[in-house]
Parts: structure tokens; C-alpha cells; sequence
């Protein structure tokens, strides 16, 4: 048995929840959401091609109260999944893998998240196109 | 002369050696993808003010069709790899997997291959 479950007696269990082990499944959860970003993009692109008709029915569907949530989804998504794939672009190169680090940059990646989503729909408001 | 057949000859020799180069190109893909999604993102604000006509008109000009188009592409694969790894963690059935992964490349490739040529139907002026 680790000895994190048995030092300091029976009861002692030393397990906790940590900021490392949400970055990563995280980084699958976005990974899957951004799948169906990806089917999104090539229902797009189809409607596009399909003509005035279908395009401007898509287009009514993303901007429905529904498509905006998942449109603001996807783009929370996609800023995370971006922020973390540099992260573990930058563990690739060796660098950044202690736990000080590791700890350090998963703060990064979430407070890039939450300020790029904010910042892009902010801009998007102001653009009038929300 | 040898009784051996070729699989087991070819057990406990290792692996196919194919692997540093798998891995390099999943990197070279998440690396391409940075600078492309994040044009992909303004590009999403620009085409929300725009109407069919609009859209159109962008997806016409040469440098807005060959950066979706490799986003496209290079997004669908790098999908493609991602999700491959997630079946191959989670999913332990032998035929299931199998399944799995072949829907998996079968998605991706058909939404992909739809995408690309419906971007180059509008941008070629077929639309």
C-alpha cells in the first residue's frame, strides 16, 4: 500500500483533492466538448454551402438563447483546452514538470480561461454581435 | 529452418518503432493549432455580425479559405488523436474498442471531408 494512505496510523488518510488532478481531467472534458465544436464548425460550413435558406436557419439557431450557452461554452472550452495543451506542450520539453510549477501554471491556465472567455464575449458585445 | 511463425517471432521484439514519429506529429498538430485557433476565435466574432452574403465574400478571399481550411483539417486530426487516446484508456472490450476507434476515424473524417468542400464549393464560387 502507498504510504500516503498509511502513515501517521490507519486513520490517517493522507489523500486530498488537488489543482494538478482537475487541470488534467479537465483537459479531457474540454478535449470531448471541442469534439462536438468541431461537428458545429462542419454543420456550418455545410449550411454555408447549402445556400442563403440554410445558412440564415443555422445562423438563428446559434444565436437562440440555447446556442449563445453553448457558444459561450465551447469558447470556455476552447480557451482552457488551448491554455493547458501549452502547458503540456511545455511539460513535452521537460520543463515545468515540479510540483511548485505544475501548481503555478494550472493556476495560469485557469485564470487565462476565465479572462479570455470574458474579454472575447465582452468584445463581441461591444462589436454588437450578441 | 525455422517452425516459427511470423507473430511469434515478431513477440517480445519490442515495438514497431513508429512511435517517436506518432508522437512528433501530434505535437506539430497542437502546435499549429495555437496561432490557428485562436484567428479561428476572431474569425467567429467577425462572422457573427455578417449575413449569408457577408460570409460569402469572407470565406471568397484566398488567405481566410486556406486558414479555415487548415484549421479544419488540422483540428480533425489532432480530434481524431485525442479521442482515440480516451477509447483506448476507458474502453476494454476487444471488438468495442476496435468499433470505437473506427467510428472515432470515421467521423472524423466525414465531418472533416464535408467541411473542406463545402468551404471550397463557396470559395471557388459554387455556392
Amino acid at each position: 500500500m502507498s504510504p500516503h494512505l498509511t502513515s501517521g496510523g490507519m486513520f490517517a488518510l493522507h489523500w486530498r483533492w488537488h489543482i494538478t488532478m482537475l487541470t488534467s481531467i479537465l483537459h479531457r472534458v474540454t478535449g470531448a466538448a471541442l469534439y462536438v465544436a468541431g461537428l458545429i464548425v462542419a454543420a456550418w460550413a455545410v449550411a454555408l454551402a447549402s445556400g442563403p435558406e440554410a445558412y440564415g436557419s443555422f445562423m438563428t439557431l446559434l444565436g437562440s438563447p440555447l446556442g449563445k450557452l453553448v457558444m459561450f461554452g465551447m469558447s470556455a472550452a476552447v480557451f482552457y483546452h488551448l491554455a493547458n495543451g501549452v502547458r503540456h506542450l511545455i511539460w513535452d520539453a521537460g520543463h515545468g514538470l515540479d510540483l511548485k510549477n505544475a501548481n503555478a501554471s494550472a493556476f495560469a491556465v485557469f485564470g487565462f480561461t476565465i479572462a479570455a472567455t470574458l474579454a472575447v464575449w465582452a468584445i463581441a458585445f461591444l462589436a454588437g454581435v450578441v | 529452418m525455422s517452425f516459427r511463425t511470423p507473430l511469434s517471432t515478431a513477440r517480445g521484439l519490442g515495438s514497431a518503432k513508429h512511435g517517436v514519429g506518432h508522437w512528433i506529429s501530434e505535437r506539430v498538430a497542437a502546435v499549429a493549432l495555437v496561432p490557428l485557433v485562436l484567428w479561428a476565435v476572431y474569425s467567429c466574432i467577425l462572422l457573427a455580425g455578417l449575413d449569408y452574403y457577408g460570409a460569402v465574400e469572407w470565406i471568397a478571399s484566398p488567405v481566410n479559405a486556406t486558414l479555415i481550411i487548415l484549421t479544419i483539417a488540422i483540428s480533425f486530426f489532432h480530434m481524431q488523436g485525442g479521442v482515440r487516446v480516451i477509447i483506448e484508456d476507458y474502453i476494454y472490450g476487444h471488438l468495442t474498442k476496435a468499433a470505437a476507434l473506427m467510428v472515432n476515424v470515421f467521423v472524423c473524417g466525414l465531418a472533416g471531408a464535408l467541411a473542406i468542400f463545402s468551404i471550397l464549393k463557396v470559395a471557388l464560387g459554387g455556392a
